[in-house]
């Protein structure tokens, strides 16, 4: 599904190299989860692979489904079936959430040549599955995100997965800030949507996230590089004995 | 103080050749003594004040500067909308178009033939308002258009109007220059809602005077022309009665030159006055000034002035806004921003927005900011799918929704919305 080669990343504005070198294969219907300490360049990947501005790729490739994607646009490669769950979602005054989510979904679909979804089907739709996410009806005309807590964001965010049924799914520390109840509203959420053709790439700092989704793969990321992959075990041993020891491993 | 030579010759320049509209006692009256303040404060120069910004010459001028007619392929706004419709074309009262101009609780009669009358209840409205709002800013081409206006209406409200009164203005001719003077009377109670749409002349100045008495309430919306190089300037005055509310909105799209004043006072207590407006311009051919006036003379009121400026290629957008609290008016709750959005560096927004409190236990908060597209916000649009193009579309219709939130029929500001929708789409890139 997503194949990432000796990818190497700068910022643009900076000589600051922030990747350097990373390979990554996820296979189509597998979970595939990312750790590693702050700083070491997880949030840059997802931002590369979904197209944000100010970074520049140096060397390597990144495809999805065959396709190159880094000469797209993110709106193309958003149609391509990529999704990024924001670490930080983004506050939009004035947008409705609703009128948010069908102008994306009509906007992906028109650009893959199928017929846009009805008002009537889109609401249809979209209840049923923010009931699942406990997103009540103030949340969905509230405008996008707008004094949304932080779990109320990271929620909403599934449910724009869950729209629009992605191939790819990136989530970026959707761990993050959410209490027990949160995590596994939200855990729920992404696991219904596990199926075998879609697949995950789960950015997280903490291993508890790792108890509710089941990755196929673990890999730490430390300083721009992927330096150790294996099973879900391996998120254990992090949460046993933190970063260091796979850090001197490396070393 | 006495005034400049420079500017009693220009004033004089414009007022040769011009002749007072003949009429009856009162209006006779009215524009004689509008006349006498349009020459004791001689028509405005860069040099005033608040003038610095937006070029009063050609507002000013007796030279009027043609404006080539627009041919607008969107059609008319509010067409499918229940209203009273008042046609002007180019100025003239056009009777074979407007509807009749009765209704429940509602009295209009057209300027020109109330003036030739000797008594009229506009006697203690028409001009009076005008005259007010020159203290403490001079205000001389509103009346200009008190003394020489000789077409509008005077409406005067008894009760619930059933369907809003649209004022529709018409362009023909291409060097029309035309002064319009509504006035209207909400007597106690009384509820009204006043349509305003297009653009009226190559050179339109035109007054509205709207007395609100106690518990009364007027809606005003307004959507100038698309016509590029029209100009206009227009002054709405409103007295505030207690309890009462008024509340007003302007889109403007286009017009090369557009200064819109609204002086407002509260004089009752508990009143409500809200005034905003969204513009958006492309071109150096753009300038879009609102100038506002709010004085809070009495307990307990509140004020909002809520005005968004989209700005490209070199468009200029202006405000000036003054909360001005007099002693004794307490418990005012008084919100002033203004806030331009510039899409390119070429654009340019100026602000002065102004609070002047007399009175010690009030809330007053102002704020102006001038600012592009957010990146995060457009990439995060982009990442969901939405191309880019549509996506800061999106933004721009997000950073006006506070002015259009002002506007309260759900229908109107959706037609509103589109009017927007439709400009943003056309002038993209
Ligand atoms: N736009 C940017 N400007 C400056 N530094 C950046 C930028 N983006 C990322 N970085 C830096 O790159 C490194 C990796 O950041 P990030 O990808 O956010 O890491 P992680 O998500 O793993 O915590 C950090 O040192 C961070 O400060
Ligand atoms: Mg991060």
């Amino acid at each position: 599904m997503l194949e990432i080669k000796n990818l190497h990343v700068k910022l643009e504005e900076e000589d600051k190299v922030i990747l350097k070198g990373v390979d990554l294969s996820v296979g189509t219907g597998q979970v595939h989860a990312i750790m590693g300490p702050n700083g070491s360049g997880k949030s840059t990947l997802s931002y590369v692979l979904s197209g944000r501005d100010g970074y520049e790729v140096t060397d390597g490739s990144a495809s999805l489904e065959g396709e190159d994607i880094l000469e797209l646009e993110p709106e193309e490669r958003a149609a391509a079936g990529l999704f990024l769950a924001f670490q930080y979602p983004v506050e939009i005054p004035g947008v409705g959430n609703m009128t948010f989510l069908r102008t994306a979904l009509n906007a992906q679909r028109k650009a893959r040549g199928e017929d846009e979804l009805s008002a009537g089907d889109f609401l249809k739709i979209i209840r049923a599955k923010a009931k699942d996410l406990n997103i009540d009806a103030d949340m969905l005309k509230r405008p996008v995100n707008m004094g949304f807590s932080g779990g109320e964001k990271k929620r909403n965010e599934i449910l724009q997965m869950a729209m629009l049924e992605p191939k790819m799914c990136i989530l970026d520390e959707t761990d993050s800030g959410l209490d027990v109840d949160a995590m596994k509203l939200v855990s729920q959420g992404v696991n219904a949507l596990r199926s075998e053709g879609r697949s995950f790439l789960v950015i997280t700092h903490y291993q508890r996230l790792l108890n509710h989704i089941v990755p196929d793969v673990v890999h730490i990321m430390a300083d721009g590089r992927i330096i150790k992959s294996g099973g879900k075990e391996l998120a254990l041993e992090v949460e046993e004995n933190g970063y260091a020891d796979i850090l001197g491993e490396a070393a | 103080m006495a005034l400049p030579q420079v500017k009693i010759d220009a004033t004089e320049a414009r007022l040769a050749g011009m002749t007072l509209p003949e009429g009856g006692a009162w209006a006779t009256k009215a524009r004689e003594s509008a006349l006498a303040r349009v020459r004791a404060m001689g028509l405005p120069t860069r040099r005033d004040e608040y003038w610095r910004w937006t070029r009063p010459e050609t507002l000013a001028d007796a030279q009027v500067t043609p404006a080539a007619l627009f041919h607008n392929d969107e059609g008319a706004l509010f067409e499918d909308r229940d209203r009273l419709k008042i046609v002007f074309v180019d100025g003239v009262f056009d009777a074979e178009q407007s509807d009749d101009l009765t209704g429940e609780n509602l009295e209009i009669s057209r300027l020109a033939e109330a003036a030739t009358l000797d008594v009229h209840w506009a006697k203690d409205l028409y001009g009076v308002l005008e005259a007010r709002g020159n203290d403490p800013v001079e205000r001389p081409l509103a009346a200009l258009n008190t003394a020489f206006a000789s077409d509008g209406v005077l409406v005067r409200v008894t009760g619930q109007v059933s369907r809003p009164v649209s004022f529709i203005y018409l362009h023909k001719s291409e060097t029309s220059d035309v002064m319009l003077h509504h006035a209207i009377k909400l007597e106690e109670g009384a509820e009204l809602t006043v349509l305003e749409t297009g653009p009226a002349a190559a050179r339109f100045n035109k007054v509205m005077e709207v007395e609100v008495a106690d518990r009364a309430s007027f809606h005003h919306i307004r959507a100038q022309g698309r016509d590029h190089e029209r100009r206009a300037v227009t002054a709405t005055y409103a007295r505030l009665g207690e309890e009462s509310t008024f509340k007003s909105f302007t889109m403007t799209v286009n017009g090369v030159l557009t200064r819109n004043e609204c002086i407002l006072e509260l004089t009752g207590d508990n009143a409500s006055a809200h005034v905003a407006g969204a513009a958006l311009g492309d071109g150096a051919g753009f300038n879009h000034d609102d100038t506002v006036f709010v004085t809070h003379d009495a307990v307990n009121c509140e004020s909002r002035q809520v005005f968004k400026k989209v700005l490209k290629n070199g468009a200029t957008g202006i405000f000036q806004g003054k909360i001005l609290v007099q002693p004794g008016a307490q418990k005012t709750d008084g919100y002033q921003i203004s806030q331009s959005l510039l899409l390119d560096e070429d654009s340019n927004f100026l602000a002065k927005p102004e609070l002047e409190i007399y009175a010690d236990d009030v809330a007053c908060s102002h704020g102006s900011t001038s600012g592009a597209i957010d990146d995060d916000a457009l990439f995060y649009l982009r990442a969901r799918g939405v191309p880019k193009a549509e996506a800061q579309d999106m933004l721009a219709l997000s950073f006006l929704a506070e002015a259009i939130e002002e506007v309260e029929d759900e229908g109107i500001a959706e037609e509103i919305l589109d009017r927007l929708r439709g400009w943003l789409k056309r002038h993209r890139g």
